[in-house]
């Protein structure tokens, strides 16, 4: 008896402690800083732009063909250092391992939900541009193991490529196909003097994708491809009634990329 | 008991020389893939899982199928399974073996890999997987060494330990429907988004392990004499037939909702696999076949009573375990990721290197197998427990 | 006892394995700290002091890592209140430009490899 007593409360001592660390971790627990001064949000110079939840209207009427959209994506690519693989020489990776921010697709391929036979010879022609959704309900952050991908109060979806592993799971999560893993070593295909030398570039076999330009926002300046857009892609608060992105809505038909899903995309199209 | 690793045939000695060797060869790929990264595979942006990933999931199968030796040796005292529960335990623990380097393989920065312990996530299924993975190994390695100290010295087996033989039978359905929910919870994969994806693991995992485990017993029978009993086999057969008429059962369930049904994203998938989609037909196509084929004849031999444990039986078991395999091990992920999100068609083939990692990691297992296999036969045949017929056989003759 | 000799070779050769840092710690020159290139403007302050730098600075980072990734706190107010841009890239580098002569010096010297510059610019100049 008195022996089950004391191999009781050992394990249940045990069990109290491992429970308790587990719980603190899980909880994540803010850790001690180490730094003796103090964070702030507000960045030197200029006003943060904030919002509760960001979101993108595209009027894909004002594009007329794939270059139209091209400055676009180089600002994007330029912006954040987005090495091109497809057509490069290179030994090790092939083709279908490269790394797409802001690309574009046939309609068929952008919307595949929309499933009529015969549409306007202008939409068969058109082409869509795609990137990531900064979905209310990441399917992304929701299986990354490692919170490496997370989603900001504000809506946006990111990550931290330092924390990454490399499993993969969100680009199988994800129904966008947003997600690009760097297969090969991204410097290699980028110049000797990256095209933005103040935003970092990847490593091997690390996951990315569009940041929404977050690290822009955050200094008070609109996402790069917005800014290049000329205001044909509208960007701004979803939950502001008074936002450009509402007013788009409330006067354009729009339509998301696989909305029955239930990932809520914050990318709508003016079609 | 390690000392029975020392005392061996010539052939032992071989045999593990040449796995060593096959590790070293596929270490020096795994190298280069670690050095140029995962570029060297076949994989890409839209099917961004492949060999590795998909052989972990066959893999957590044949580990998890141990609990069909386990199952009726525990819950239902049956005796005949004794014999030979070790193998199945020692097979579960070479299985987690290769399952846990495959996802290391798999991964862009393994050397980040305890990321997942560092900032656990109970939202990812990955997070779960590990640790099931991982008690798994820990109940099977516990369980199965301490009772076979305790057959050796001709002892029962501690209290503690039956319980932990139940645990690790509900813990063996648990990695299996952990590792479907990987693939079940995804939302716009067609192909894995359906709610029998672990019923329909677990019943291919509980035709094909024991499948592999039988055929390795029957190779063992061949080359040291260890018999496992004729009534051993049988009953284990008929497990197999049955798990396997699930597992195809399980599979028409899938093909009918996906075609009664029209939704053309349920049927895409099986499309693309069994006749090429939209005008590409791949490599796939002709295995899966090569898999419908396997099944009807393992089937045919292992229903007929008359059949099933005789001289065919080793065919139809090598047939349902490629069947099998190329159903779990190649058509789940392919089929999975194509058509792609964009309803396009990206091809995947494995590269050279990739299947030599692969055949890397397939060897470590048969390394750790044979080692612990050989622990089990030395004290098996130290104690005398060389013949599961023999009980039987007195048994005739009293009656 | 049995194999005495294999035995008794075998504790031998473990303990000297192990203890084998030690003996080459001993038989090595002493460990000078590295005389480093801190910047080129000696009158500028860097974040916080040289102590505290010296020895956290790799904390520092993951801690500003943190913050400005997970929580968009972008600026750093000092213990003295002087406010600044968290930026590996554009704000640490912009003073220690160095690379050489400051962060691989000392690296080396302690022999450990961050590997920061497989994602983060090196300032011009220096590889």
């Amino acid at each position: 008896m008195k022996k089950n007593r004391r191999s009781f409360l050992k394990v249940a001592g045990l069990s109290v402690f491992a429970l308790s660390s587990g719980l603190g971790s899980l909880a994540g627990e803010a850790k001690a800083d180490v730094a003796p001064g103090k964070y702030e949000a507000e960045p030197l110079g200029r006003k943060p732009l904030a919002a509760k939840r960001w979101a993108m209207v595209i009027d894909t009427r004002k594009f007329k063909s794939a270059d139209d959209y091209k400055p676009l994506i180089d600002a994007c690519h330029k912006e954040h250092n987005v090495p091109r693989i497809r057509g490069a020489q290179n030994a090790e990776g092939h083709d279908d391992q490269e790394i797409k921010w802001l690309w574009l697709d046939k309609f068929d391929h952008a919307f595949p939900d929309e499933m009529n036979e015969y549409l306007t010879p202008k939409i068969k022609a058109q082409v869509f541009p795609m990137l990531c959704n900064h979905c209310t309900n990441p399917p992304c952050v929701r299986v990354c193991p490692t919170q490496a991908t997370y989603k900001l109060p504000n809506g946006i979806v990111t990550m931290d490529y330092h924390r990454c592993i490399g499993c993969r799971f969100c680009m199988a999560g994800c129904p966008y196909g947003a997600r690009s893993f760097n297969f090969v070593d991204p410097r290699k295909y980028l110049p000797e003097q990256v095209p933005n030398p103040k935003f970092p570039t990847r490593m091997i076999g690390v996951v990315e994708k569009c940041t929404f330009c977050v690290e822009r926002l955050d200094k008070g300046m609109m996402p790069a491809c917005v800014e290049a857009s000329g205001g044909r892609i509208l960007f701004g608060d979803l939950e502001d009634p008074n936002s450009v992105v509402r007013k788009a809505l409330a006067e354009n038909f729009t339509i998301r990329r696989k909305p029955s899903l239930g990932t809520q995309p914050g990318v709508y199209y003016i079609i | 008991m390690v000392e029975k690793l020392l005392e061996g045939s010539k052939r032992y000695y071989y045999w593990l020389l040449f796995l060593v060797g096959v590790i070293a060869v596929c270490g020096i790929v795994y190298i280069y893939q670690l050095i140029n990264g995962l570029g060297v595979t076949g994989m890409s942006r839209d099917v961004s899982w492949g060999l590795y990933i998909s052989q972990f999931t066959y893999l957590v199968g044949v580990a998890a199928s141990a609990v069909m030796l386990v199952l009726p040796a525990y819950f239902h005292h049956y005796q005949k399974f004794k014999i030979m529960i070790i193998f199945g335990e020692f097979m579960a623990i070479a299985a987690v073996v290769m399952c846990c380097l495959f996802i290391v393989v798999d991964l862009g920065q393994p050397q980040r890999a305890l990321n997942v312990l560092l900032h656990p996530t109970p939202n990812s299924v990955m997070f779960y997987d590990m640790i099931v993975l991982m008690g798994y190994l820990l109940i099977n390695a516990i369980v199965g060494w301490t009772t076979l100290e305790a057959e050796r010295h001709d002892t029962p087996y501690p209290t503690w330990c039956k319980y932990l033989a139940y645990l690790s039978i509900v813990w063996a359905f648990s990695i299996h429907t952990v590792t479907a929910f990987l693939y079940a919870g995804i939302p716009g994969r067609h192909y894995w988004l359906t709610a029998i994806m672990a019923a329909r693991f677990l019943s291919s995992a509980f035709c094909s392990g024991p499948a592999i485990l039988l055929l390795l017993i029957l190779l063992l029978r061949r080359l040291t004499g260890f018999n496992p009993g004729k009534v051993a086999i049988r009953t284990l057969a008929t497990i197999i037939t049955y798990a396997m008429c699930l597992n195809v059962f399980f599979y028409l369930l899938e093909v009918f909702t996906a075609y009664y049904s029209g939704i053309p994203g349920h049927s895409a998938p099986l499309t693309f696999l069994f006749a090429g989609y939209e005008g590409v037909t791949s490599w796939v196509t002709g295995f899966m076949w090569v898999a419908v084929f396997c099944t009807v004849i393992c089937l045919t031999i292992l229903i007929n009573p008359n059949t099933r444990t005789g001289s065919y039986m080793p065919l139809a078991l090598i047939l349902l375990v490629l069947g099998t395999w190329i159903d779990k091990g190649l058509g789940l992920l392919i089929g999975g990721f194509t058509p792609n999100m964009y309803e396009g068609i990206t091809l995947y083939l494995p590269t050279a290197r990739e299947i030599a990692v692969a055949i890397g990691v397939y060897a470590v297992g048969a390394l750790v197998l044979s080692l612990l296999w050989k622990i089990a036969l030395g004290v098996k045949y130290e104690v005398g427990h060389f013949d599961g017929d023999e009980g039987d056989e007195a048994e005739a003759e009293a009656h | 006892m049995y194999n005495k000799t294999a035995v008794i070779a075998g504790i031998v050769a473990f303990l000297v394995i192990c203890s084998s840092p030690f003996w080459c710690g001993f038989s090595s020159d002493s460990y000078k700290k590295p005389e480093i290139v801190t910047q080129k403007d000696k009158n500028k302050e860097c974040v916080e002091d040289v102590a505290f730098m010296r020895a956290e600075h790799m904390q520092l980072l993951n801690e500003w890592r943190d913050q400005a990734l997970r929580n968009g706190s972008r600026v750093y107010v000092n213990a003295k209140g002087k406010k600044f841009d968290i930026s590996l890239q554009n704000t640490c580098l912009k003073c220690h430009n160095n690379y050489e002569e400051f962060c691989d010096k000392c690296h080396k010297t302690n022999n450990v490899e961050p590997y920061c510059w497989t994602c983060h610019i090196l300032p011009k100049g220096s590889k």
